[in-house]
């Protein structure tokens, strides 16, 4: 019994549950449905997510330092769009695109992190305000879908990259998704960056009071953030070869979902950034098994995610309650 | 725009002119409206045709009507310290359940369950917030996630179209005195909020639990009652606003009615000078937010642009309202 009360009064417990979580889950759909339970399709998840997954890794440092970054699915959408238009139209070099655009997010999350900082608001209200402005830029630069055909994005889009076991491959795209969460992991455990983050998230004003470089962090998690959405918007552009200002509608709330069923703490301080992983994975399994169903509709995909949060949220806000009379 | 010193130098009575609460919402409003009458030629033109108002003025409020509505539901959370993002969701759950029910069962029923339906989200957002104290950020954000999934369920994913009875198209496209039903019903709604808050001492108590939260619980306030009251008044304005979306278009789309409406509602409030750390709020200011908005939208229309730039130019009116409502300004002032 107290072993259970202990390993409900851990941090990490949360995100164990979502690993526990994402295995049932798993087990489920390998013991229902025949070609569910083979490496490829764990695979998949990964190359159809890779894009959230690198946004998640941003959400969660946004997160851990106690704010919110609603802008993210529209930097992802602007990222296509400048993409495909800088190689489409104006017909630059790919890697000089690539350079362009990873530079242009970071500096469009930074820029909000800057406002968020210097004019002491509300991140929500800020990043909504930067979520408008990408969306409405899309729009400015055309409104309709450009198809990209760079050599460099079709065959990056086309590689399959076999795995030494069994018949199974990865696409880039979720390599380099899985190596920006080891990165993600790396700064947020082992730098002191990261653990400023932890410590904004805790208390800003004690942060402030320790002498933390605030102001700095502030810019650099939202500046993170806004790379981390060109990024994923450079894989989507790999996955879909198109720029569209529709691209990547509601992002922004299946990577919060991900990070918050990933186990950390919306208030911020608290979690881990592999939570990130499962809780993208637990999203990507829920609509792999309603596909696999068939029977079950789209729709209950929202419906279960909503369902999913609730409980997470519930969940995270009981333990909190409990903690200060241990 | 705020430029205390300008406004301190002024003669008296033109301070307080200055620094009415009203002011600058309604100076950006005429401002707008100035701009469109001068770009657009007629923009401003109103004529009577078969005993009714036609011209871009009455659009405007026809149309925003939905807006309005959702904007005063949001003005009261803000007021607490809370958001509520789930307004585009309850938006599309009340259109849709009235849609589903109005042909086989008539008027009333349909309407009683829509807004029925929207008490029963409201409930919830406030049990979330007030009772398990969840931020309200992320309670309402369960519903905005899986409200639109519900909705869709209902309609099994389908576009439901209503063809009768025709009454139920009155109250978002009838006439009343030659001003559309919807003008009626916002000011309806607006009165009796207004009423509400002068009258009884509700407005005071929001302005309390805005203002502090904590000092409000040790005054005796009933905090966590008039948290939850806000999130349900909220969602019935929109389910209301939803019965007159879905009524106008003579369907409902589970999908995208009211689809952003909530960011909408928010500008509408910070247009109208509410703060979003609560305490201040205007009724009126945040019904003339809504109109500035959709003053917005029509005139992009009339000017020929794009649609989708509004977006744009939405996006750096948040920015300079925010901006110019920062702290940092009263704390340079004082110091």
């Amino acid at each position: 019994m107290s072993a259970v009360r202990s390993a409900m009064a851990a941090p990490s417990f949360t995100t164990w549950v979502s690993v526990v979580l994402m295995l049932l889950l798993f087990i489920a759909g390998a013991t229902s449905y025949t070609g569910f339970g083979s490496t490829q399709v764990v695979l998949n998840l990964l190359i159809d997510n890779a894009f959230l997954l690198v946004i998640a890794v941003g959400m969660s440092f946004v997160i851990l330092s106690g704010g919110i970054d609603l802008s993210v699915g529209s930097v992802l959408a602007l990222t296509t769009m400048v993409a495909a238009w800088l190689l489409q139209v104006a017909r630059w070099p790919a890697e000089l695109v690539i350079v362009v655009v990873l530079l242009g997010g970071a500096a469009f999350g930074a820029l909000q992190g800057a406002v968020i900082h210097v004019f002491k608001l509300q991140a929500f209200i800020v990043t909504l305000a930067g979520m408008f402005l990408a969306r409405g830029l899309c729009f400015l630069i055309s409104v309709d879908s450009i198809t990209i055909d760079a050599p460099l994005f079709v065959t990056l889009s086309q590689t399959q990259i076999p795995l030494p076991f069994g018949d199974a491959f990865l696409s880039p795209g979720a390599v380099i998704a899985l190596a920006v969460l080891g990165l993600g992991l790396w700064v947020a455990h082992c730098t002191a960056f990261g653990r400023t983050v932890y410590a904004l998230g805790g208390s800003e004003t004690s942060a402030l009071m320790m002498g933390l470089a605030v102001g700095r962090t502030k810019i650099a998690v939202y500046g993170l953030s806004g790379f981390c959405a060109s990024l994923a918007g450079l894989l989507f552009a790999f996955y879909m070869l198109s720029g569209y200002g529709q691209h990547g509608q509601g992002v922004e709330l299946d990577a919060i979902a991900a990070v918050v069923i990933g186990g950390t703490v919306l208030t911020g301080g608290y979690g881990y950034v592999a939570g990130a992983l499962s809780g993208v994975l637990v999203l990507g399994l829920i609509q792999t098994l309603i596909a696999f169903d068939g029977t079950l509709s789209s729709w209950w995909t929202k419906i279960v995610i909503g369902a999913l949060l609730f409980v997470f949220c519930a969940v995270q806000r009981l333990l909190s309650l409990k903690k200060p009379q241990a | 725009m705020s430029s205390p010193t300008l406004a301190m130098s002024s003669p008296p009575a033109r301070a307080a002119l200055w620094r009415h609460p009203l002011f600058r919402p309604l100076a950006a409003l005429a401002l707008l409206l100035a701009i469109a009458a001068v770009s657009v030629p007629g923009f401003l033109h109103l004529e009577i045709k078969d005993g009714r108002l036609y011209g871009n003025l009455v659009d405007i409020l026809h149309r925003a009507a939905p807006l309005m509505l959702a904007a005063l539901g949001m003005t009261l959370v803000i007021a607490t310290r809370g958001i509520d993002v789930s307004v585009g969701a309850i938006v599309a759950i009340s259109g849709t359940v009235a849609c589903v029910l109005v042909a086989e069962h008539g008027l009333a029923i349909a309407f009683a369950a829509a807004l029925g339906a929207a008490l029963l989200c409201g409930l919830w957002n406030g049990l979330l917030v007030a009772g398990l104290g969840l931020q309200p950020i992320i309670a309402t954000l369960i519903l905005m996630v899986a409200g639109r999934g519900l909705a869709q369920l209902l309609t099994d994913g389908q576009i439901i179209t209503v063809y009768e009875p025709a009454s139920f198209f009155w109250l978002g496209a009838g006439y009343v005195f030659g001003l559309p039903v919807s003008f009626y019903v916002v000011a309806l709604v607006a009165g009796l909020t207004a009423l509400l808050m002068k009258r009884t001492a509700l407005g005071l108590f929001i302005h309390t639990v805005g203002i502090n939260p904590v000092a409000a619980r040790l005054a005796g306030v009933r905090t966590a009652a008039i948290v939850f009251f806000v999130y349900v008044y909220c969602s019935l304005g929109s389910g209301l606003a939803g019965l007159l979306i879905s009524s106008n278009i003579k369907s409902a789309d589970a999908n995208n009615a009211g689809m952003l409406l909530e960011l909408d509602a928010i500008l509408a409030v910070t247009l109208g000078g509410g703060q979003l750390n609560g305490g201040k709020f205007s009724l009126a200011g945040s019904l003339i937010g809504a109109l500035i908005i959709q003053t917005l939208t029509s005139a992009i229309y009339a000017l020929g642009v794009p649609p989708q730039v509004t977006m744009v130019v939405k996006a750096v009116v948040v920015f300079a309202v925010c901006i110019s409502q920062s702290s940092i300004w009263s704390a340079r002032r004082s110091a």
